[in-house]
């Protein structure tokens, strides 16, 4: 897309201000939707039926909320370290985002097309720990540190997982670009990587059950670092009040549910291309296109989406020893499994 | 915008010379955490100040009072026995019915008071019936304790068809003044024993449907075995009853063990904790025994409801209620355990003193005993798991 900018508007600022600020165009909107998919998944799952009045079933409701904080009175602690409270929220918002840079929605749009495209989000994602741990830090509150110290130890403690689980798809394309990843997935469902990829079907066979479990394990530490449930320890509202954010109010407050609903598309995106064939789509060249694909890539990244609200109103939270056991001492040894085996069977 | 004044945080001391309430001075890594009086999980405005070590808890020390009524005082400077009944209401909230059945039964006993069948079997079916609406409170949120949701809205759902059935009964929802001394404030509406049956044939799949959600749940039970173990000698000692008693294995009952009403008519079961899984006493267990009460609460209700005498719904009873000089302690068994009402009276229309020896107070007395040492989300999960009402409490 860089590179379309600028043969169009050449070497100016401009090009840099648009390229930043084209994927805006979908992260505010997909906010608004998973503000209401949140309420209305969770208001059925309970035999409830969510808001009703704002529009028809309510569906303006997350607009009116976003008024009504933008109208709130911005508070800050009288004893917070000012700066770093302020900085905060968009440090940590600014972590998700800086992401959709690199994730490919369509065959003809990716932000920027670069070859470390996994390992560049996977970098800019884990830089939202810092704006976490600042938050925690200049509120100058018990809870909120709490909520800050558990939320770094556990997003660097699933960035391994993730790593070592991103490291399985990549070695069995070869390339840590997206669009590349999701290129050599083209050709229909069987061609997934979940399924083995578009490999021999001997191979294929072999493959099977590791893709499947670095697929899984994949979600799982991707849910774990967006924090939530059952890894929404750092604002578990029982124990922490509400964690980091708990003296937050307003639009800053409003800037951390941003980064959330950024994080939680961010994840599934990243799901999706590396393991769910990105934006091709299942039926091989029918329903393919640079439109189509990108219809497919939010289809399967709003699904995924789905899934992580269907989990968080189901589940119980873990506690902070066992999230850590279930990081380094279940998640980890499997994929270190799964590695070894794909090198394997691609070697052989 | 105005810039906020700047107040640098204070210390009256040293920081490294704090002190917590009891008077033991904290080590290096240790640090004082209010949880309360607002705090979402502590169930009301408990205090709990807790001596931390990274997320270790060292020492809990609970602050109480906030709720603080007067209560007893109250019940002395009534101008006659009838008046204490709505102030017994709202000592535990959750159990209202149990609670007014308790101090009727203390004044009836002392007046020697025979209640009609009728009263008698509306009484258990009554305070069956809030039973279930208070642990359906507990369970729902000690669900929310552990991080899920959705278990207590399903809880409300079911409450409300309680509430429904108790407005239509007494117009109330939350605080009958329903039982009186000598029988109830007004019969059963018509239409209730069917509606009250119908509630019977719709709780029990949600019994089920909540132990699949929340009870056997993986997470769940990881977060709840094995935390925070009352032994049954522990739980003696500090005079715990009710379901944290039972969960502990100790089989004891007032409905059965001292029996009051009609309870010894019905088919039913004490349920006791088991260490099913994990040890004997921990939170699950505690919890497991309230869902498994819930059971019992239908089955007597449905009893009941099958054997429903027709009657009057007042005994006959002196205008004046004025006890002869005389003391009396009666317990019953509510939501939460042993509630007593120590009455003495001195001969006049209201009592001399009046003493409510509350279960949720005594059992929130074993706390520190029995978190020491765990986690700070095991607190909660104590917390949770011991069930306590701060209108009771503090009363």
């Amino acid at each position: 897309m860089y590179e379309l900018l600028h043969d169009l508007l050449g070497d100016s600022l401009l090009v840099y201000v648009i390229g930043a600020a084209l994927p805006l165009l979908f992260v505010l909107p997909f906010a608004v939707v998973a503000v209401l998919l949140e309420m209305k998944v969770s208001a059925h799952m309970q035999d409830r039926v969510a808001y009703m009045y704002t529009g028809w079933h309510g569906v303006l409701q997350p607009v009116a909320d976003i008024l009504k904080l933008l109208q709130k009175e911005d508070t800050v602690p009288a004893a917070a370290d000012k700066f770093l409270f302020r900085l905060a929220p968009f440090l940590v918002f600014m972590g998700g985002y800086a992401g959709f840079a690199a994730l490919p929605f369509s065959s003809a749009y990716i932000g920027s097309n670069i070859d470390l495209g996994v390992f560049y989000i996977l970098a800019v994602s884990s830089l939202a720990v810092i704006g976490l741990m600042m938050s925690g830090w200049a509120s100058n509150n018990k809870w909120s540190l709490f909520g800050a110290m558990r939320s770094v130890a556990q997003i660097i403690s699933y960035e391994i997982p993730s790593a070592l689980s991103i490291l399985v798809a990549v070695m069995i394309v070869g390339s840590l670009n997206l669009q590349e990843v999701s290129k050599f997935q083209e050709g229909g469902i069987q061609n997934w990587i979940v399924f083995g990829g578009p490999m021999p079907l001997l191979q294929k066979l072999l493959l099977l059950p590791f893709t499947i479990t670095a697929f899984f394990i994949l979600f799982l530490a991707g849910i774990a670092e967006v924090n939530r449930t059952p890894f929404d320890l750092p604002e578990a509202e029982s124990e922490l009040v509400q964690g980091y954010n708990t003296e937050y109010s307003g639009m800053k407050f409003a800037i951390f549910y941003l980064a959330e609903f950024a994080n939680m598309f961010l994840v599934s995106g990243i799901v999706v291309s590396l393991y769910l064939g990105g934006w091709t789509s299942p039926f091989g060249d029918v329903m393919s296109g640079p439109i189509w694909s990108f219809f497919w890539f939010v289809a399967k990244g709003m699904f995924f989406v789905f899934l992580q609200v269907w989990i968080r109103w189901t589940l119980p939270r873990l506690r902070v020893d066992q999230l850590m056991y279930t990081s380094w001492k279940v998640l980890t040894p499997f994929l270190f499994v799964c590695i070894f085996a794909v090198g394997l069977i691609l070697v052989l | 915008m105005t810039e906020t004044r700047t107040l640098p945080t204070r210390y009256v001391t040293h920081p490294g010379e704090l002190k917590t309430s009891s008077g033991r001075s904290l080590r290096t890594d240790e640090m004082i955490i209010n949880m309360g009086p607002q705090h979402p999980s502590t169930h009301g405005v408990l205090r709990l100040e807790v001596v931390l070590d990274g997320e270790i808890v060292v020492d809990v020390i609970p602050h109480i009072g906030y709720l603080h009524r007067c209560f007893e005082k109250h019940a002395e400077h009534m101008t006659n026995y009838q008046q204490v009944i709505p102030y017994c209401d709202r000592m535990d909230y959750l159990s209202s019915m149990n609670n007014d059945w308790a101090y009727a039964l203390a004044v009836e006993r002392m007046m020697k008071i025979e209640v009609p069948p009728r009263v008698e079997t509306i009484r258990v079916i009554m305070a069956e019936l809030q039973r279930i609406a208070s642990h359906l409170i507990a369970v729902g949120t000690y669900g929310i304790d552990m991080g899920a949701f959705t278990p207590f809205l399903w809880a409300f759902r079911d409450r409300e068809r309680i509430l429904d059935l108790f407005e239509m009964t007494c117009g109330a929802r939350l605080l009958y003044n329903y039982i009186w001394i000598g029988g109830l404030s007004h019969d059963l509406p018509p239409g209730f024993v069917d509606k009250a049956k119908a509630f019977c044939t719709y709780f029990k799949p949600n019994i089920k449907e909540l132990n699949d959600l929340l009870s056997y749940n993986e997470i769940f039970v990881k977060r709840t075995a094995n935390v925070g173990v009352l032994p049954a000698d522990v739980g003696i000692n500090y005079g715990v009853s009710g379901p944290t008693l039972r969960g502990s294995g100790v089989n004891w009952d007032l409905r059965r063990d001292d029996p009051y009403g009609i309870y010894d008519k019905f088919e039913w079961e004490v349920q006791v904790g088991k260490g099913e899984r994990g040890t004997l006493g921990d939170c699950w267990d505690r919890y497991i025994v309230r869902v498994r009460e819930m059971e019992e609460s239908v089955k007597i209700i449905e009893q009941a409801l099958a054997v429903l005498p027709e009657g009057n719904v007042q005994a006959a009873i002196p205008k004046r209620i004025r006890p002869d000089s005389a003391e009396i302690y009666v317990r019953t068994e509510t939501a939460r355990g042993e509630l007593g009402f120590y009455v003495v009276s001195d001969g006049t229309a209201s009592p001399y003193r009046l003493k409510a020896r509350a279960p949720a107070f005594v059992n929130l007395s074993v706390l520190p005993e029995i978190s020491r040492g765990c986690m700070l989300a095991d607190l909660v999960a104590i917390v949770g798991s011991v069930d306590i009402v701060l209108g009771e409490v503090d009363r």
